[in-house]
């Protein structure tokens, strides 16, 4: 294996207990080279310990990991961490306190001859751009320039796979937008594998080639950010990755039906089943009274750039919630009529949680 | 936070139960660099004998100190301690008052006695050799311990240990600085192990096969041998025998314990009468009995152990006169690093 | 102490309650520097000839022999403590939980009763000697014998195993809650198992090993007890003979305070030496890295290893002293004085050990809540105590309690026309003072160590929120830092429990601890009276170090 030459990876049957807690059951997975793929889920979903386990740091309990075709897990086989050429970038940056900025970012090329070494470093840091940072100590820095710092040490001794443990989320809201850009225009350039690991939809889908969406220990969905967003697996996925009006209905001949309309629904079910339909909040429009379904305007919450109408259709028990980008003349309390958009419509088979579906949502409980 | 006041009452209801003592006229405070277990048997009889109680507190080193700390303020009635340079001390710096009592000084021998009456020595132990039992010995001189015959052989405590500076003061006063330092030097190129530990150990180590023979205090024997300390001590005792050295132009060297009345006694006539107590018959005779050391009083019996030792000839030398030569000494012991 | 009791005051008058902070800091700081000064006072005195005598005489072999001494007991205290408690935080191996705190026993014996065992366990006469030559066929000492223990050898090998607790402890904290990330970040970037500790962890546990290393090395500089049975002469020994065989106490101080200056500058030169690196303490997630399970042989092999100290540094003397105790029993009985002595030592260190830690606190508190160069100041001054020989800083306390109370006394005869004797010294308080002066710094450098674990928001929070300086405390960083608190308050607890020289110049009549006791008896040799107080001893320190182990950091962890 070159040193530059991207690896990919195989997770076969992955699984990690703590005592009695499952953390990890039964995983596979196949991570593509030279991209950058997401492990997303909520907190306690295992994503952070699935990394761990990829860098080495953590052993599973059982299953294979191969990389580029290479057992380095395995249950016969365990290849240390610091023989894996995975680099590994936490949180909290892990910073050695006791090394200049200089001595973290050589930290990794012991192997290498010091003049050899001072080269790789001069490289790395005028890529990332911190020529100016090198004297000082991990204290006297900022979070950006340690989040910079610590992706520069963990990119200087070439790793074959960079692992990213919520590289992003102890930077502040404007910072984190800049740091997020540069850091994916960094990786690109190296054209380097990526394992990033994030709790937040939003970046996963703006981030990754490929997202991995994971729940409870198990993957939930494997795709691109176009495919988990447009064809969610699983009601859980389609509203990890963003709000959904849920509506119960009947099954029949390929269709949902359901108090608002029906809808077309490619499930295996037999007719007469219970059937889910979740709709995207920007499926629904609204026109003045008489054009289409008839509903009432409950809430109005203005937000900028577009605007959430909460309104209520007979005969359902709860608002449905739909977001606009043109202005919405129409004034609480006033009737209009309800239109939708087919494609973002998604049918699950029920998933026995009612027509709310509440507190399963994870987007409550994360923002 | 609570606890702090509950803590402040709780030190003031100390304060009054420790601060009740020595209050009541039936009562006298004792301080003493004599260790307990060594007085008590003799301040039992004397509580016994006359019903006043007596407080003690050991102080072992820093007597002198707390003492002239405390001044006018201090409880202290009677001071008790192991050795004539002690006692000196505290007349020295002013600490004790003069007692003329017939019953002391009938009691005492007068080469042993302060002329001034500050201080009474009470008992006496000979710094001895102690030998192993199959060693072919029955007398030696001081000097003969810096005899290049005993290279390697002999066994003693530090050289800067009271017991030790008052011998080396007494050779100091048979002799000179120079021939001191000679014989230091002497005797320290002698040594099996390093000065140290206690006497006791002199005896343990003949028995371990360290050294031949040990420089220690008489009354150790009488402790080992008697069993009061254990089988494992009499074993010690009885691997050795005792011989009593002399000085060349003299006897054997002898230090003594004493006793004095402070400065500012509260309770003077309480304290007099103790030490009136430790030269009755009663009491020299627990001295001999119990610690096994010579009583001061003429005629008082010396235990048979201490006994078997054969005849102690006392060093004429006052030791008033020896305790003078203890700091000069003290530094001569660093001179010739007899310690390290 | 009204300012922290009061509840009824409005507490966000900052003002008030921040200047009483200050003044207390202050007063708690004076209280312990009136000794030191004494001895300056006493000090400045002069003794005459005496620097050129040491000069000459003493200073190069005892320099000598302290260097050697130090050096010897700093890098092995380094090496069992350090490698202890790497053992324990990175391997998981069987008996490692119990290993964990059975690493701390050491502490509850002190150095003096430890060297006297082992004077008579390796003695030729001793059970170890007896049976090596029934094993080689030889029958007299005199025919066989092996190598002294009285040596400076046996001294820095008994030292280094009763104290190696003082790096263990806090490095095994560093460990646990600093070194996660960064040891797993390490393994990343190339670094073996084997490389962590030397690249990583050693590093990082730096100034842990620092503090911990020169604690042990302040007990060392205290110690009397155990040099004297082992035959090292060290400085401390010098300024002991210069006190008590020459009566020049002016001469003692001047070397106490010399070396005094010399601990000052040694730490000062490690401060200096790591100015430029800083620990930044992340208040999140403090995780204990994933222990590396041992395979059944190397874990039983890490077991042993990590038991050596624990049986060599506490299980093999105290069980020697459990038989002679025993022995002691059986021939004697027990003295009815023992049980008195042992509650006078309990309550006596219990009471203490509570003001130490109020004071601590309060000292640490201030330094936070002001942290002023001038407060810092306060703070090292405080400490100063710690870093001289017991023995001379116990004359300082005496001259400073008896300075008071004389004070104390004409102030009553003016006041009210009685004279209370002598209140400080005649009720015991002068104690309390003493171990106050000794081990003030203890506990100041374990609370602080756990305020340091409280994020600052924390402070501006509770402030925003209306608490005042001692709203906070008690609201906040108490809460917050208690088991801080209490391993402070178990350290201090042990220390005057085992404290000799300053109990036995300055307690009251009729007064005597486990340690005095203990002392009388050794003092004129006979050891075998004293074995049972040696035990009881080591009993009641026991008991704290468990309950150490139990609240320590991280202690409840996996």
């Amino acid at each position: 294996m070159s040193a530059s030459q991207p690896a990919f990876l195989d997770l076969e049957g992955v699984s990690r207990r703590f005592g009695d807690r499952v953390v990890l059951s039964d995983v596979t997975l196949a991570i593509p080279p030279g991209r950058i793929t997401c492990l997303l889920g909520e907190s306690g979903c295992g994503k952070s310990t699935l990394l761990r386990i990829i860098s080495g740091v953590d052993r599973p309990d059982g299953g294979r990991i191969r990389m580029s075709g290479a057992e380095i897990v395995g249950p016969d086989r365990f290849v240390q961490p610091e023989s894996r050429r995975i680099g590994f970038m936490f949180q909290d940056y892990a910073l050695f306190p006791h090394l200049s900025v200089a001595e973290n970012l050589a930290f990794g090329l012991r192997h290498l001859p010091k003049a050899a070494q001072r080269d790789r470093v001069a490289e790395v840091v005028a890529r990332i751009g911190i020529a100016h940072l090198i004297d000082r100590y991990p204290h006297s820095l900022s979070g950006g320039e340690q989040q910079r710092v610590a992706l520069a040490r963990a990119l200087a001794p070439q790793p074959a796979i960079l692992l990213m443990d919520e590289p992003f989320s102890n930077l502040d809201q404007g910072l984190r937008e800049r740091v997020r850009r540069e850091t994916l225009a960094t990786l690109r350039r190296i054209g380097t594998t990526a394992i990033i690991v994030t709790h937040d939809p939003q970046e996963a889908l703006a981030v990754g080639d490929l997202i991995v969406l994971m729940r409870g220990g198990r993957i939930e969905q494997v795709g691109t950010p176009f495919e988990i967003y447009d064809r969610p697996a699983s009601p859980y996925a389609a509203e990890f990755m963003g709000p959904c009006n849920r509506l119960t209905g009947i099954f029949s001949r390929g269709r949902i039906e359901t108090p608002i309309g029906t809808f077309p629904a490619d499930l295996d079910l037999p007719d007469g089943a219970l059937a889910l339909a979740c709709i995207r909040p920007q499926a629904l429009s609204i026109g003045p009274d008489g054009h289409g379904i008839s509903a009432r305007v409950m809430a109005k919450t203005f937000m900028g750039e577009s605007e959430q109408i909460d309104i209520m259709v007979h005969p359902l028990a709860e608002t449905l919630r739909m977001h606009s980008h043109v202005r919405i003349p129409m004034a609480v309390g006033e009737k209009v009529s309800l239109q939708l958009n087919g494609a973002e419509i998604h049918v699950f088979a029920d998933d026995g949680l009612g027509a709310n579906g509440r507190g399963t949502n994870p987007r409550e409980t994360i923002d | 936070m609570k606890a702090d006041t509950t803590i402040m009452r709780a030190m003031l209801a100390g304060a009054a139960i420790f601060t009740g003592a020595g209050v009541s006229a039936q009562e006298l405070n004792l301080y003493t660099s004599r260790e307990p277990g060594l007085v008590e048997p003799l301040l039992q009889a004397f509580t016994e004998d006359t019903g006043i109680k007596v407080n003690t507190v050991f102080l072992k080193d820093g007597l002198v100190e707390r003492l002239a700390s405390e001044g006018e303020s201090s409880p202290a009635d009677v001071l008790m301690a192991v050795d004539a340079g002690n006692l000196v001390d505290l007349v020295e710096r002013g600490l004790t008052q003069p007692v003329e009592s017939e019953a002391l000084t009938a009691a005492i021998p007068e080469n042993l006695r302060d002329p001034g009456n500050q201080w009474f020595p009470l008992s006496m132990r000979a710094r001895v050799v102690y030998a192993a039992k199959d060693l072919e010995l029955d007398s030696i001189t001081y000097e003969d311990l810096a005899d290049p015959e005993w290279k390697g052989r002999i066994c003693i405590r530090s050289g800067q240990h009271p017991y030790n500076t008052a011998l080396f003061s007494a050779f100091m006063t048979h002799h000179d600085a120079a021939a001191t330092e000679e014989w230091l030097t002497g005797l320290k190129a002698n040594l099996a192990r390093k000065a140290g530990g206690g006497d006791r150990d002199g005896a343990k180590d003949i028995l371990g096969g360290i050294c031949d023979i040990a420089i220690a205090n008489s009354y150790y024997v009488g402790l080992m041998r008697s069993g009061k300390g254990g089988d494992e001590q009499k074993a010690w005792g009885e691997a050795i025998k005792v011989i009593l050295p002399t000085f060349e132009d003299g006897g054997t060297h002898v230090n003594v314990s004493g006793a004095a009345v402070a400065k500012n006694a509260p309770n003077r006539d309480e304290a007099v009468r103790l030490l009136e107590f430790l030269v009755s018959d009663e009491a020299q005779k627990i001295y001999g009995e119990a610690n096994y050391e010579y009583p001061v009083k003429a005629g008082a019996a010396i235990d048979p152990i201490i006994a078997s030792f054969g005849e102690l000839k006392v060093d004429p030398l006052p030791l008033t006169e020896i305790v003078k030569n203890r700091k000069q000494v003290s530094e001569l012991v660093d001179r010739v690093g007899f310690d390290n | 102490m009204a300012w922290v009791t009061d509840r009824s005051r409005p507490a966000r008058s900052l003002g008030f309650g921040g200047g009483a902070w200050i003044a207390a800091s202050l007063l708690v700081a004076g209280l312990v520097l009136i000794p030191v000064l004494a001895l300056l006072w006493q000090a400045a005195q002069g003794s005459e000839g005496l620097w050129s005598h040491l000069a000459q005489h003493v200073l190069p072999h005892a320099l000598g022999q302290t260097a050697i001494l130090m050096g010897g007991v700093g890098v092995l205290t380094a090496v069992i403590g350090t490698s202890a408690a790497w053992l324990v935080t990175a391997h998981d191996f069987p008996g490692r939980r119990v290993l964990e705190w059975a690493l701390l026993l050491p502490l509850a014996v002190p150095t003096y009763i430890v060297a006297y065992a082992y004077l008579d366990l390796l003695h030729p006469l001793g059970p170890f000697q007896t049976l090596v030559r029934a094993v080689l066929g030889y029958d007299s000492p005199r025919q066989f014998r092996l190598p002294d223990i009285r040596s400076m050898t046996g001294a820095i090998l008994l030292l280094s195993l009763v104290l190696y607790p003082y790096v263990y402890l806090p490095t095994r904290a560093m460990f646990m809650t600093q070194a996660a990330n960064l040891v797993e970040v390490a393994r990343t970037l190339g670094t073996s198992r084997r490389q962590v500790f030397g690249r990583v962890a050693l590093p990082l546990a730096r100034p842990a090993i620092a503090v911990g290393v020169s604690l042990a090395l302040m007990e060392t500089l205290n110690d009397i007890g155990a040099s004297e049975f082992l035959g090292v002469r060290s400085l401390t020994i010098s300024v002991y003979t210069t006190w008590v065989t020459r009566s020049d106490l002016p001469g003692a101080a001047q070397i106490a305070l010399a070396m005094l200056l010399l601990v000052v500058a040694l730490v000062s030169l490690e401060r200096w030496a790591r100015r430029r690196q800083r620990y930044s303490v992340s208040g999140q997630r403090a995780r204990s890295f994933a222990r590396e399970p041992l395979p059944r042989a190397q874990g039983l092999a890490a077991l042993a290893l990590g038991f050596l100290p624990v049986f060599f540094g506490f299980l093999l003397p105290a069980l020697y002293l459990a038989a002679e105790a025993w022995k002691r029993f059986q021939f004697a009985g027990l003295s009815d004085r023992l049980l008195a002595e042992a509650r006078n030592t309990f309550v006596l260190s219990a009471l203490a050990t509570v003001a130490v830690l109020a004071c601590g606190l309060v000292v640490a508190y201030a330094a936070r809540v002001f942290p002023q160069k001038g407060m810092q100041l306060v703070h090292r001054a405080a400490s100063i105590g710690y870093a001289m020989p017991g023995t001379i800083l116990a004359l300082g306390i005496l001259i400073a309690s008896a300075g008071l109370d004389r004070w104390i006394g004409q102030a009553a005869g003016a006041l009210f026309g009685v004279d209370p004797g002598l209140v400080l010294i005649g009720s015991g308080l002068a104690l309390g003072y003493a171990y106050l002066a000794r081990f003030l710094a203890i506990s100041i450098g374990s609370v602080e160590a756990g305020l340091t674990r409280i994020p600052r928001s924390y402070d501006q929070s509770a402030r925003t929120l209306g608490q005042g300086v001692t709203g906070m405390l008690r609201h906040v960083h108490l809460p917050l830092s208690r088991p801080a608190l209490a391993a402070a308050g178990l350290l201090v607890f042990v220390d005057c429990m085992k404290e000799l020289p300053a109990t036995l110049l300055l307690r009251p009549l009729n007064f005597e601890t486990l340690a005095t006791h203990l002392y009388g008896e050794a003092a004129r040799g006979t050891y075998e009276e004293a074995a049972i107080a040696a035990w009881a001893i080591v009993l009641v320190g026991i008991l704290p170090v468990i309950l150490l182990a139990r609240v320590g950091p991280g202690a409840s962890r996996g």
